[in-house]
């Protein structure tokens, strides 16, 4: 779509979403209401488990809280509504960081488990604590009121909540473009490509699921003094269930996916609440039996949502993504000084991985200097990858050092070995497919910038953020692919993709590059850029170690060659002396040694 | 808390560990073999209940009609796929198999009702009624999606058992129900302590029924598909184990194992169409402390759940299954930390 029809239908929306409550029924304008509502919470889903693949079957209890919280406060104390606010934000950010920190290092499905288990406990506490009125609830809560103007007419309150919706969405769209919202687009990828480039997928999804229940908690806030009573069951695991069914049924790989979820959902319901009387008495329980069979055909034919659809027709309609903006000039992000040609970058001192009974790497050692392309090579299962893991901190080692730029690297995470500046390729490329070549190379960038998601929220990240863009586009043109930035990164050919994960790694500013079998799966065109691109990359004063399969590609590149056999140091040394070595021909050709 | 009240709770905890050994193993048995997480699980196990209480009440079933309801459902969207496939030869064995297979205990419970058949008549009755009842919703639900994220399935699955809690609401209706004890009398320990026979026969069902399960996983030809499918999908799939049929399998002798937990379960609680949901997450507290993948494992943190919920509603009855979910977070994080640090590629979904 072009900016101004873009622009134009913006503007359309907004007046619209002016004028509905003069032309509208009371009704329409409540049922409005709670999908605007609704929206909010299905926002904070489209954006953990969409956007951050992590499933939360627990999100009307974070509703739950915040309506509690402020139920509470305003009924029990007296206090106003407007105070209620920060508390039960504030309630709900402590309780989400709370259950955060206890279960989102659990993986997939565990971690979904585990968000029934709390969902449930909460919701079961609101119905037990005598201070919250068990079953019954509270009710008489006061209503909002702006000076002397009380919210209490729906048609008041329409306003208010959706200008908090329009809060929402605009904080969300802010977030997913810029620094944080590309490693929270990342987190799909896993813990070990974000690790890479010196990103916390943890304290990433962490502080994703604080800020989803945040928005839950807006929600929760809304309601409680929208409906003026609060009782256990609209935030039980069924309701939280809902929820999920609204971000599923607008498409969780959009934002607006959330909005158009919340509609369809509640709409059907009102659809069915005024259908069903007339098939049968006990209607209560069917509209739940629709929702649920709704649900899993959704799971089960358009798992991509209502949103899935409308993109693929504007796709075919030949209206594709916005025209990137032009390059704006920023100042470049300062770069780490290289450190002299000969200084010692890293030193491995015998290092040793042992799984159970198997040594997958015993007792290596070599060194490697500063400006110098260093090969590491040997025969299938001689112990090169778990090599390469534990120099990048991916494993643990048994025993052994490793040095990185005179500190004792051993032991430290990957992300702490990223940030001293080790950057690593993938032997099985790890790139972000629907994200395009820019915001991938972005990535990189990661570790040398500070915005959070509060400050990318609230865009007051630009300045850094045209420092990331124009760091990754020069990264880009490096590599030659500065003309492809806006296409999908899915769409390269393997062969690009590995180059393409090289600028990723060069993006973060590193004194060593670590590429993991770069050459795999090129043909040889691709073959001899890449031995160009590391050739210059050299000259720059890059130190480079390649762990290789190809040895015609090794051999006329690297400066001196380290050969494992059977998890050992075989020979070291140049690559005409290695090349003439019989040792290293028994390895590869079966020979008597 | 004295000494008798602490072993009165342990024996009653006991009694819950056995439901939760049996509920633990049926849901193992289907997450190694399918990897769905199978929240229905608790549904079926309270169906049976019902039942039970149902022809106890001299009604015929209304489970009957569920069975039958089902039954439908598979049998079009197998006979969907068949045509699909333009398999048209395979349409009468497929009308046997799932229109007329499961109508079987149908027939035996309808007669049974009309006969007004002796106890035990009843309690086979409605174990076999249930029996066709994950098959069927398997059928219908997850093999069209069977390659499917571990996710996806158990969104799917947990829709599923609140359609299940809704039709059941539909066909028993909000009444609950509690059946005539199966066992009468009780053993003393001394002391004022006494054991109840329907303790005993929980206790002893479940362990009878464990060891049965054994022998079949690894005397029987059928139980080392079983487990060949469930150590590696592709790996069986080579030596011609196929993988819907070992999937149909499971989800029957799950169904079975639910079965025995409704009837044995009906006479000491209070069933409802909807309490199923609360025993298979229990049951499920004591499958993640096995992994999801550990028989043994499983077993033992069945007992533990038991014994801890039994202590729980002594300290406070009305939060006991909050108590009982918090123990989950304990062991999530001991598991978390010991697992083996593995990479997981996470679906990614259509943009």
């Amino acid at each position: 779509m072009k900016p101004l029809a873009s622009r134009s239908l913006m503007a359309a929306l907004a007046v619209a979403f002016l004028v509905v409550p003069l032309f509208a029924g009371t009704f329409t304008v409540s049922l409005l209401n709670e999908i605007g509502i609704g929206a909010l919470v299905a926002l904070g889903l489209v954006l953990l488990t969409g956007v951050g693949g992590a499933t939360s079957f627990g999100q009307a209890a974070f509703v739950g809280i915040a309506a509690y919280a402020s139920a509470w406060l305003t009924t029990a104390h007296g206090m106003s509504p407007w105070l209620g606010l920060p508390f039960a934000l504030l309630l709900t950010g402590l309780s989400a960081l709370a259950i955060g920190m206890l279960t989102l290092r659990l993986g997939g499905h565990f971690l979904a488990l585990s968000t029934i288990a709390w969902g449930l406990s909460i919701s079961m506490l609101f119905g037990n604590l005598d201070a919250l009125g068990r079953h019954t609830g509270l009710s008489g809560i006061p209503p909002l009121a702006i000076g002397g103007w009380s919210l209490m007419e729906p048609r008041a309150m329409y306003y208010l909540v959706w200008t908090v919706v329009g809060l929402g969405f605009l904080f969300s769209r802010n977030l997913l473009d810029s620094r944080p919202g590309r490693a929270i687009r990342g987190l799909r990828g896993g813990a070990t490509l974000l690790a890479s480039v010196g990103a916390d997928a943890y304290r990433l999804r962490l502080s994703l699921f604080v800020t989803a229940a945040l928005l839950a908690g807006l929600a929760g806030w809304l309601y409680a003094h929208m409906n003026r009573f609060v009782s256990p069951s609209p935030f039980s695991v069924h309701a939280s269930i809902e929820y999920l069914l609204m971000a599923v049924a607008g498409g969780l790989g959009s934002l607006a996916g959330a909005l158009v979820g919340s509609g369809l959902v509640l709409a059907l319901k009102n659809v069915l609440q005024d259908v069903l009387p007339w098939l049968t008495q006990r209607s209560g329980q069917l509209d739940s039996i629709v929702f649920s069979a709704l649900f899993i055909a959704l799971l089960h034919f358009a798992r991509g949502g209502l949103m899935a659809f409308v993109r693929r027709w504007r796709r075919r309609h030949g209206a594709g993504r916005p025209a990137p903006a032009h390059a704006a000039p920023a100042r470049p992000l300062p770069n780490r000084a290289m450190p002299a040609r000969g200084t010692p970058i890293l030193s491995v001192q015998g290092a040793v991985k042992r799984f159970g009974g198997l040594v997958a790497v015993n007792d290596v050692s070599f060194d490697l200097g500063a400006g110098e392309i260093l090969g590491l090579i040997g025969p299938n299962g001689a112990g090169k990858s778990t090599m390469f893991n534990l120099l990048t901190g991916t494993i643990p080692m048994t025993s052994g050092r490793v040095r990185f730029l005179d500190r004792d690297v051993s032991g430290m995470r990957q992300l702490e070995i990223a940030r001293l500046g080790l950057g690593r390729t993938f032997q099985h490329v790890k790139l972000r497919p629907h994200m395009s070549l820019l915001d991938n190379v972005a990535l990189g960038v990661h570790a040398r910038t500070r915005p959070s998601i509060l400050r990318a929220g609230l865009r007051l990240d630009r300045e850094e953020e045209r420092r990331i863009l124009h760091e990754a586009r020069r990264q880009l043109d490096r590599i030659g692919l500065g003309d492809r930035a806006h296409e999908m990164a899915g769409s390269l050919p393997l062969g690009t993709q590995r180059i393409l994960e090289i600028a990723r790694a060069l993006a973060s500013d590193p004194f060593l590059l670590v590429l993991d079998e770069p050459a795999a799966g090129l043909r040889r065109q691709e073959k001899l850029a890449l031995g160009n691109l590391l050739r210059r990359l050299r000259e720059e004063g890059m130190t480079i170690l390649i762990v290789e399969h190809d040895m015609d590609f090794v051999m006329n590149l690297v400066d001196r060659l380290v050969v494992m056999n059977f998890g050992s140091k075989l020979v070291e040394g140049a690559p005409a002396a290695v090349r003439a070595d019989e040792r290293v021909q028994a390895a590869y050709l079966g020979g008597t040694a | 808390m004295t000494w008798d009240i602490a072993l009165i709770l342990g024996i009653d905890g006991l009694a819950n560990g056995a439901i939760y050994l049996l509920a633990g193993l049926g849901l193992v048995l289907i997450f190694s073999v399918t990897r769905v997480v199978f929240v229905p699980f608790g549904d079926i196990a309270a169906f049976a209940a019902l039942s039970l209480a149902a022809f106890e009440a001299g009604r015929v079933p209304p489970t009957i009609g569920l069975v039958v309801f089902l039954a439908a459902a598979a049998l079009l969207t197998e006979l969907g796929s068949l045509v699909r496939k333009g398999e048209g030869r395979r349409i009468p064995r497929a009308l046997l198999l799932w229109g007329g297979l499961p109508l079987i205990p149908c027939a035996i419970a309808w007669a049974a009702a009309r006969a007004g058949a002796p106890a035990p008549v009843q309690m086979i009755a409605s174990v076999l009624l249930v029996v066709p009842m994950a098959p069927l919703l398997a059928r219908v639900v997850f093999q069209p999606i069977a390659d499917a994220s571990v996710l996806v399935l158990l969104i799917v699955s947990l829709a599923l058992s609140f359609l299940l809690s809704g039709l059941g609401l539909l066909f028993f209706g909000p009444e609950g129900t509690r059946t005539s004890p199966l066992a009468v009398g009780s053993l003393s320990l001394g002391d004022g302590v006494e054991v109840g026979g329907q303790v005993i026969l929980m206790v002893g069902t479940a362990v009878v029924l464990s060891g049965l399960f054994f022998l079949v996983f690894e005397r029987t030809a059928m139980g080392k598909s079983l487990r060949a499918t469930a150590i590696n999908r592709v790996g069986a799939r080579l030596v011609g184990i196929r993988p819907a049929r070992t999937a149909l399998l499971a989800y029957g002798y799950a169904s079975l194992l639910a079965g025995f937990i409704g009837i044995l379960i009906a006479p000491v609680t209070t069933m409802y169409y909807d309490s199923g949901f609360l025993i298979g997450l229990k049951a499920f507290v004591a499958a993640i402390i096995g992994g999801l993948v550990s028989y043994p494992a499983t077993a033992l943190g069945a007992l533990a759940v038991g014994v801890f919920e039994s202590f729980a509603s002594f300290w406070s009855g009305a939060l006991k299954d909050a108590i009982v979910f918090s123990l989950l977070i304990p062991v999530l994080m001991a598991r978390s930390y010991m697992a083996r640090h593995h990479e997981e590629e996470i679906e990614e979904i259509d943009q």
